[in-house]
């Protein structure tokens, strides 16, 4: 038996609770996407209710680890686990926030998707979703290579969020008309592309988890 | 000389050597030592800096006591001790040809248990100075206030002077050691696990006055609480069955440890 047996049980169960919340946070981009294609306003707007318990997860999640660095005063990579553990809770909630607007946006401008090219708009939301996916897994599998790998994917989100924003200046300037719809676009782009971010941000974490060393992807 | 030295013992300082020259800084390369068969240091190289905290931990038995002994020649007095590599403090060859008073003078040293000497408190703390030769009242009553002062301690027996250290709760008596120690001006303080036998309290009392002390003095410290080696040292070394494992600033040790067996020990996977 380990000499840190309620340790090593801590460390388990908040990775494991943090698992969950990233896989709620994957479907509820997967539902973004969905209710992108398929102008479904009534599954966007549920994924706003889904955001509260992304919110249940992020205080659950702190409270584990607050209590690991409580009572099991970990160091090193132990130490590495909570405290990256802590910031990247904040990255996830922040996902589940940007995932919970764009069904907002959906929900509340019907009809909205239907206007203009939005093909690429959701090719930026299959590849968020990946991003994030990946990003999450390669924290809780410390797995290097694949936070570097997913780290590179967020050149491709930003070269389609310029070709969205290049696409919907167009749009805007044929039908000035629409250009309230090519801003609610715009602002559900800039949500994926800030989602991409957020899972770089997961990446560095995985990295400095593994070696102490902070990483900055650019 | 370097290697192959015997075990000195203490002995009368060469009248016509020029002083020697303490400071707070530690040089140590090489160094071996044995306990008749038995080698308890391996090879161990090692900068101490100057007005740092230093931590020394590691499991029973690996030899981090046994080496900081080694800083005032503590182990001149344990038989078939053997201790070869270099030493120095300063400019000073510890194990060269000195006058280990004077050593001592400037290398204090507090031990795991308080260890008052049956005397007033004030007694205790002119014993050093009285030893060194000042004979003085007015100038012993200045080196008590000061050090007791410096150990943080000045107000709470400035009027039990009189009396008997033994009437001091435990953490009373190992403030009023390191105020002794103190007392005749040392460069540099060992402390052998100085709060295993205290309450929190006196333990918090304890690393508030080693964080004051590096102000003027360096502390090397012995100890079994990780936690209090985080709290208040600059550098940590962790030492394993006699090897210097690893060595380095203490955030970075307990960040993020080079060696596994420091990663193992620190992380209570062993030990």
């Amino acid at each position: 038996m380990s000499a840190r047996k309620y340790l090593e049980e801590g460390l388990a169960e908040m990775n494991m609770t943090l698992k969950e919340m990233c896989l709620l946070v994957e479907d509820m981009i997967d539902q973004a996407v969905t209710a992108l294609t398929d102008n479904d306003t009534a599954l966007a707007a549920h994924i706003h209710e889904r955001d509260k318990k992304v919110d249940e997860y992020e205080i659950d999640i702190e409270r584990m680890c607050m209590r690991l660095l409580l009572k099991e005063q970990p160091v090193a990579a132990d130490f590495r686990a909570v405290s990256t553990s802590l910031k990247v809770i904040t990255d996830i909630e922040r996902i589940g926030d940007q995932a919970s607007d764009i069904g907002d946006l959906i929900a509340q401008n019907a009809g909205v998707v239907t206007k203009g090219d939005t093909a690429k708009l959701k090719m930026m939301g299959i590849l968020a979703k990946d991003m994030v996916k990946n990003s999450v897994d390669s924290f809780i599998h410390a797995d290097n290579d694949l936070a570097d790998r997913t780290a590179k994917k967020d050149d491709e989100l930003d070269e389609l969020f310029i070709d969205v924003k290049n696409g919907l200046i167009e749009f805007m300037k044929e039908s000035p008309e629409n250009a309230d719809d090519a801003l609610v676009l715009m602002m559900i782009a800039k949500y994926f592309e800030r989602i991409g971010d957020h899972a770089v941000n997961v990446c560095e974490w995985t990295k400095y988890e593994e070696t102490g060393e902070h990483v900055k992807f650019q | 000389m370097l290697f192959g030295r015997r075990k000195k013992t203490a002995k009368a300082p060469d009248e016509t050597a020029a002083p020697a020259h303490y400071s707070g800084r530690i040089d140590v390369k090489n160094a071996d030592l044995f306990y008749g068969d038995f080698q308890a240091l391996k090879n161990i190289s090692i900068e101490i800096p100057e007005k740092q905290i230093t931590a020394f931990i590691g499991p029973t038995g690996c030899g981090k006591s046994t080496f900081l002994k080694c800083f005032n020649r503590m182990n001149d007095l344990i038989q078939g001790c053997k201790i070869t590599g270099e030493f120095r403090i300063g400019d000073v060859d510890i194990y060269g040809d000195i006058d280990v008073n004077d050593l001592r003078k400037n290398v204090g040293m507090v031990f795991q248990k308080p260890n008052p000497f049956p005397m007033s408190v004030y007694d205790n703390i002119a014993y050093g100075p009285r030893t060194f030769g000042i004979k003085k009242r007015a100038e012993l009553d200045e080196i008590v206030e000061r050090s007791l002062v410096q150990a943080a301690m000045w107000d709470e027996l400035k009027d039990r002077l009189n009396k008997s250290a033994l009437g001091l709760s435990g953490g009373q008596q190992q403030r009023l050691c390191i105020a002794r120690a103190l007392a005749v001006g040392p460069e540099i303080i060992l402390m052998d696990e100085p709060t295993s036998a205290l309450d929190p309290i006196s333990t918090g009392k304890i690393e508030e006055l080693c964080m004051e002390l590096k102000k003027d003095v360096t502390v090397v410290i012995v100890t079994h609480n990780m936690q209090q080696a985080v709290r208040i040292s600059d550098k940590t070394a962790f030492f394993l069955l006699g090897d210097l494992i690893e060595y380095g600033d203490t955030d970075q040790i307990f960040t993020s440890p080079k060696q596994k067996q420091t990663e193992n020990y620190i992380t209570g996977r062993f030990g």
